[in-house]
């Protein structure tokens, strides 16, 4: 079947994509300020997107066929093109008041606990607010609290943190052979859950941390250990012995200690393609076990967007200077303090994200 | 007084049992459609008669059922929603629990219609005992030749289903209802694709409420044309209203479409006037999701003319001086109810009832209910009333289902019509807490510009 092409316009800026695809894909297409952003959709996973309604655009004109406009904003992510579309994202203020309505909604039952979520630095949501989100809040009731829980001993979910994108289900359901989690309850008051608190076991479950776009699902042999800023992502691969996983990961490394393992993400924050053409999902056991550099096979630093925090290290093309100290010391120079064993002083056992509204020094004397 | 098609004969001694409805002449349409029409034929009566639907959106019936699908060797399915949770509407309850037959009849025309084979009656989960009513008209129905194989030999087989639904007032959004009846999570789809293409396990389905089934029989037996000739402009046949709140006689009305929303207050046909004397103050004519109406703009229109009980005029105005028929759920509201406490009881509902899937419905309901319980309880700010205008208006149009705008329409025609009390509320803290602010100038004649 010979490829149809439909011509669409977005911001003014005109593309021909395939029938079929979607607005946002082909904004993405265009890149740059015109796409819209996106907190649910996840081009890997059947059936996501709609949801989160931050990729909301204004249809000008329908089609060539049919030029009316589309009475109201529309999911940019599920909403595919026409042949002669006009698409409005970025220069229209009824999609940037939407979009703003949005972010505030999602943020104000947010912890905002960024200064002590693992996922800083590469959260969506982070960068979402920054983005498109206004200063301060309207808000001024409790914020929604859960309890943490601990699905098995990898992974942490922190639902207090969780926009209900349902990534990580639909993650667990396509990738998986079966599904232990899901949502309970509706509203406000879901959650993603167990139902009965137990492990999720699956080999494949590990990549429900990677679809997360906030810090709701973290992995727990990576808790607390570093900001993913300090930590220089680098390519890597093993000849993984499970047949479905690509074996292809990035690892964040801080000197020669492998903190974390992670899927290979691309521009969008999504799990690339493998070189076999297939989703680089990965297995638990690639992901959870194997921190050692000699685990792996390493092919350099991965590319990371200069935008990105996580670009601040600068690695890349760098040259490492000499150590010059053991030379002119005849010995290596020993460590005053050992800066990453935890201090007693700020209680570690209180639980921060129990405490409803700003901390006090109440809450460290009980 | 005005004619019943649905609810003549419902209260005819033991018209429960088949034998009753059939001596009453039950099932006749069942006969003349299968033994002398076509499906398209029976469509074609339908779009001739100009039925609307009655759970709410008020689409066309007969043109909803043209948009089916029909893919070769695909079944498809008719869904019959009962889920009946609007606060306000209970219309459809009364009409299954006193006159299950005329459903089950209306069901078996409109399968044969649709070319369903399994029909599926989906029910509130509250309405157990209906259940058992509905399963009993069923199996008499089967017994008697009129479901089962090849019904009155026409070679149309058709059985009907009834399932249960588990408490959640979004089970009724259409799409939702699907996914619960596959078994899944309520929670609604995005559209496109519409049921008519993909719906019950991906298969055309046509998704309507009861009392528009169940007005399938006199639209069979009288003829489309007739059944148009009742009722006025778009607003054809008759239609089911509950009526509740403050008034002398709550409970479910048969109305033509042709009486003043004034005669359906005060006459001792339908609600007998507002109860002990008082004043009406305003009301919310078509169910918890549309915009409730002061006294004054919901006996006449903006232009001074008077209101009818129809989907054209009580929608006269648009939002901004109208309402809506909705699903007829009728509430009325006198001198001493508070616009406020109604306006905070409805968000708790809405914020408890959204499936939690799209962000504005899902944290905006919430926040809703919040500013509401404060302004309610003496702790409101002057700034909260223009929040919560911001704030319905970012969830209005911008959701998966109309879940959301039906969550914000009452917010937003709340504080448009009756700011005065919400800032009443505000002001007063404490007195607001110690008495209503009653009537006010709610019911006051609105000056109408002379037109040249
Ligand atoms: C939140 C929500 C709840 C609804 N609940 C009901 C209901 O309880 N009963 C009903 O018949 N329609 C309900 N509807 C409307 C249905 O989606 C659908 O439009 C209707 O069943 C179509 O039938 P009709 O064309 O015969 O009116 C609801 C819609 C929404 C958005
Ligand atoms: S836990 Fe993460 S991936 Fe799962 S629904 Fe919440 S935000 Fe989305
Ligand atoms: S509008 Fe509300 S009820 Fe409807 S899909 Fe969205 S969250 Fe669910
Ligand atoms: S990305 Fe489109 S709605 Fe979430």
């Amino acid at each position: 079947m010979s490829e149809q092409l439909f011509k669409v316009t977005i911001d003014n800026i005109t593309i021909e994509v395939p029938a079929g695809t979607t607005i946002l894909n082909a904004a993405r297409k265009i890149g740059g300020d015109v796409t819209p952003p996106a907190m649910c959709y996840y081009s890997k996973l059947e059936g996501s997107g709609g949801k989160c309604r931050t990729c909301l655009v204004e249809v000008s004109k329908g089609s060539e066929k049919d030029p009316r406009p589309m009475p109201k904003l529309v999911a940019s992510c599920r909403t595919t093109v026409m042949d002669g579309m006009e698409v409005k994202s970025a220069t229209s203020p009824k999609v940037l008041d939407a979009r703003a309505g949005v972010v505030e909604m999602l943020l104000i039952n947010h912890p905002l606990d960024c200064p002590i979520c693992d996922q800083a630095g590469e959260c969506h949501l982070q960068d979402l607010s920054y983005e498109h989100g206004k200063n301060g809040t309207r808000y001024e009731f409790q914020r929604r609290t859960f309890h943490k829980v601990d699905l098995g001993d990898k992974i942490q979910l922190h639902m207090t943190r969780c926009i209900l994108c349902y990534r990580c289900v639909f993650t667990a359901d396509q990738l998986t052979e079966t599904r232990e989690h899901g949502v309970l309850d509706r509203g406000d008051h879901a959650q993603i859950a167990t139902f009965i608190q137990k492990n999720l076991q699956n080999d494949f479950i590990g990549n429900v941390i990677d679809v997360c776009p906030v810090g709701a699902l973290t992995d727990k042999t990576f808790r607390f250990k570093n900001r993913v800023w300090f930590t220089k992502p680098v390519d890597a691969h093993r000849n993984c012995s499970n047949p479905k996983c690509c074996g292809e990961v990035q690892l964040w490394m801080r000197g020669d200690e492998v903190f974390r393992v992670t899927a290979r993400k691309d521009e969008w924050g999504e799990v690339k393609e493998a070189s076999n053409g297939k989703t680089g999902w990965i297995c638990n056991e690639c992901r959870f076990d194997k921190k050692h550099t000699n685990d792996w096979v390493i092919e350099g630093p991965s590319h990371v967007n200069r935008h990105s925090v996580i670009s601040q290290g600068h690695y890349e093309h760098l040259e490492k200077p000499q150590e010059f100290l053991p030379e002119l010391m005849h010995r290596q120079p020993r460590l005053l303090m050992d800066i990453h064993s935890a201090s007693e002083v700020n209680k570690p056992d209180i639980e921060l994200s129990e405490i409803k509204g700003p901390a006090h020094s109440t809450d460290f004397n009980k | 007084m005005g004619r019943k098609l649905l609810l003549e004969k419902a209260h005819v001694e033991g018209i429960r049992t088949y034998d009753v409805y059939r001596r009453e002449g039950g099932y006749r349409s069942v006969e003349k459609a299968l033994k002398t029409m076509s499906p398209d034929a029976i469509v074609e009566e339908v779009k001739k008669s100009g039925l609307r639907g009655r759970g709410g959106a008020g689409f066309p019936a007969g043109m909803k059922w043209s948009f089916i699908a029909k893919p070769e060797g695909v079944p498809r399915h008719l869904v019959c929603n009962a889920d009946e949770s609007e606060p306000g509407t209970f219309k459809d309850r009364y009409l299954m629990e006193f006159i299950p037959h005329l459903l089950i009849e209306g069901l078996i025309v409109s399968s044969f219609a649709l070319g369903s084979n399994d029909t599926y009656i989906y029910i509130r989960g509250e309405y157990a005992w209906i259940v058992d009513i509905l399963e009993q008209a069923i199996t008499e129905a089967k017994n008697n030749g009129w479901l089962g194989k090849n019904i009155l030999g026409s070679g149309f087989d058709c059985n009907i289903h009834v399932q249960r639904g588990a408490g959640a007032y979004i089970c009724g959004e259409e799409t939702a209802l699907i996914e619960s009846l596959e078994g899944k999570r309520g929670n609604p789809r995005i559209k496109p694709p519409f049921p008519a293409i993909k719906g019950l396990w991906g298969r055309p389905t046509v998704v309507n409420n009861v009392e528009t089934l169940a007005a399938v029989v006199p639209i069979i037996n009288e003829g489309g044309e007739e059944y148009a000739k009742i009722g006025v402009g778009k607003s054809t046949g008759t239609k089911l209203i509950s009526a509740c709140g403050n008034i002398n006689k709550p409970g479910v009305y048969e109305i033509d479409m042709t009486i003043s929303v004034e005669e359906f207050i005060y006459s001792d046909e339908y609600c007998g006037g507002i109860a002990n004397g008082k004043r009406l103050k305003a009301c919310i004519p078509g169910g918890s999701s549309v915009p409730i109406l002061p006294a004054n703009l919901l006996l006449k229109t903006a232009k001074g003319e008077t209101r009818y009980m129809n989907y054209e005029s009580l929608s006269d105005g648009g939002f901004a001086t109208g309402s809506m028929m909705g699903s007829g759920g009728f509430i009325v509201f006198d001198e001493d109810q508070c616009v406020v406490k109604n306006t905070y009881t409805l968000a708790r509902f809405y914020r408890h009832e959204s499936c939690g899937q799209c962000s504005p419905c899902r944290e905006g309901t919430g926040w809703m209910e919040k500013i509401l319980w404060n302004i309610e309880t003496g702790k409101g700010k002057s700034s909260d009333i223009d929040l919560l205008w911001d704030i319905q208006r970012r969830i209005e149009g911008n959701t998966i289902c109309p879940l959301g705008d039906a969550a914000a329409w009452p917010v937003a025609a709340a504080i448009r019509h009756f700011r005065d009390e919400f800032e009443w509320h505000v002001a007063n803290p404490q007195e607001s807490q110690l008495r209503n602010f009653g009537l006010a100038h709610y019911a006051d004649d609105i000056h109408v510009p002379a037109t040249v």
